[in-house]
């Protein structure tokens, strides 16, 4: 057994972290402006904004994944300037599963912090501006501190989700080891090839590592649901 | 000198209706804007604040906060604002909600000193009694100096006694700043402490405007001793009636005919008067 372990490959694990890790970073950056806009409009455009973020979450990740590929490669307008003017390819390496990854993730980011942000006392937004305050202090200064427990599920979540994404992932980056291959494509060919006991091994990581991202959520909102006295630090 | 000449068309609870307000207001005064819910004390402070649009003029000073299409935004307006729930920072303890409007340690000081709150300074918010809270967020509205503090039912949520105390803390910050000052207020008694000037809305228009003594001392010819109140039942014991009327926080009886009896219907607003009366007055202890 031991030597099993010392021969697996962890490459797929640590490309399915790294994958998760600058996804999620993205994501952040380009939700939290939107889930705001969404969460303070009232603007007609509304629903239909809400209903394309939401669209990945009913769309089989084929689909979404066909899309992509059609979208992004070579010989599409927007994958083609993106090879001649910046000598970048958009599929079947990582930068492409980056891009697939963020639509796929988007509504695991832009929910909760638009869930955070409407769940917000507006006058408490409305005395920041009158205190002098910018948009961009009130979200920051005011508006996220005061959200930790959405803002925390948005990150995880969509961390978690991008860890388990298998669809799309294939699709847009097939498995070239070491580039796209993540652990669960690596597992859905180890299963194919009949090597149970890797698949085994690999499985039962994911399920621990899973396990205890959810679980550390979980608690952390315990906690702050209970952290209602006390000093403040 | 503050001269508000603002008009929005509002789609109110009972319809749709126009605000149309028409105010100058001296330079360090207290006015209280009062008037049955709906009729737009809340959206005309809120025109003020800037935190809604109106079509108009807003004259501050020399300072043009509105005209026409131009709107200052809230934030360049400078101005002291007091929710009815408080809004503070729960994020922030209570000095941290001071000093977010102004980095003016002194200044945070003396504030929470004047309002007893100093040993309550590293505190949050949500571990504050709703009093205390509200005394915050009169400091914090106070702390960028501002030229007009505006302020929305701001002891509407408290208790009699709390209530007491925190007029007298609104009178004394407003002896010390001078901050020229607007409160919504449904609480005669209130008005009448805090207010040289009493401004009466309905349906979007004023309909008197004086002195707290003109518009709220509703005694009219040789009644002295006049009180509005709800009819709540009307009881008939033997040969006699009795009216039971809420006034205020009390209730009291008042023996009617059987004439009048029959000409009021419970749930009514009444007035509850006497003329030749020497009432006397004695203190709590």
């Amino acid at each position: 057994m031991p030597e099993i372990l010392q021969n697996l490959e962890f490459t797929p694990f640590i490309l399915s972290f790294k994958l998760a890790g600058i996804t999620t970073l993205v994501l952040f950056v380009i939700a939290v402006p939107l889930a705001w806009y969404l969460s303070q409009t009232t603007s007609k455009a509304k629903p239909f904004l809400e209903a394309f973020t939401a669209l990945p979450i009913v769309l089989p990740p084929s689909v979404l994944g066909f899309y992509i590929l059609v979208a992004l490669s070579q010989n599409s307008p927007l994958g083609a300037f993106f090879d001649d003017y910046f000598g970048v390819k958009l599929v079947f390496n990582f930068t492409g599963l980056v891009v697939a990854s963020c639509f796929y993730s988007l509504p695991f980011m832009v929910q909760p912090l638009q869930g955070g942000f409407e769940s917000l006392n507006k006058n408490m937004l409305e005395a920041s501006y009158i205190a002098g305050k910018s948009k961009l202090q009130t979200v920051f200064k005011v508006a996220l501190p005061n959200i930790k427990p959405a803002l925390l599920t948005a990150i995880i979540i969509t961390f978690a989700h991008t860890v388990g994404e298998f669809g799309v992932v294939l699709m847009v980056g097939g498995s070239i080891p070491g580039e796209t291959k993540v652990a669960s494509v690596a597992i859905y060919e180890m299963v194919e090839i009949m090597d149970y006991t890797s698949a085994h091994i690999y499985s039962a990581i994911m399920v621990i590592i899973s396990f205890l991202v959810l679980l550390s959520v979980y608690v952390f909102n315990y906690r702050q649901n209970k952290k209602i006295g006390g000093f403040h630090s | 000198m503050i001269q508000i000449d603002v008009n929005k068309k509002l789609h109110g609870s009972s319809g749709d209706m126009d605000l149309d307000v028409n105010l100058h207001i001296d330079e360090g005064d207290f006015v209280a804007l009062t008037g049955q819910s709906g009729s737009g004390k809340t959206t005309l402070l809120r025109i003020l604040a800037g935190l809604e649009e109106a079509n108009g003029t807003l004259q501050i000073g020399d300072k043009v906060w509105l005209d026409g299409k131009y709107a200052l935004s809230p934030k360049k307006r400078g101005i002291g604002f007091v929710f009815q729930d408080y809004a503070l920072f729960p994020n922030m303890s209570v000095e941290e909600n001071l000093l977010f409007v102004n980095k003016d340690k002194a200044l945070a000081k003396h504030l929470l000193e004047m309002t007893e709150l100093d040993p309550l300074k590293s505190r949050v918010p949500n571990t504050l009694s709703g009093g205390q809270q509200q005394r915050v967020s009169l400091c914090r509205a106070l702390m960028n100096r501002p030229k007009l503090l505006l302020m929305d039912e701001p002891l509407s949520a408290l208790d009699p006694g709390m209530r007491t105390k925190l007029q007298n803390e609104i009178m004394a910050l407003h002896k010390e700043f001078g901050t020229t000052t607007i409160m919504v207020s449904h609480d005669p008694s209130e008005i009448y402490r805090l207010a040289h000037r009493v401004v009466v809305l309905d349906q979007g228009k004023i309909i008197n405007d004086g002195s707290p003594k003109e518009v709220l001392l509703k005694t009219s010819g040789s009644q002295k001793f006049s009180f509005e109140g709800e009819l709540l039942d009307i009881v008939k014991t033997d040969v006699i009636h009795i009216a039971i009327v809420s006034i205020g926080q009390q209730l009291v009886e008042v023996v009617v005919d059987e004439t009048q009896a029959k000409s009021l219907t419970t749930g009514g607003s009444v007035t509850v008067s006497t003329k030749a009366f020497a009432p006397i007055i004695l203190p709590h202890n």
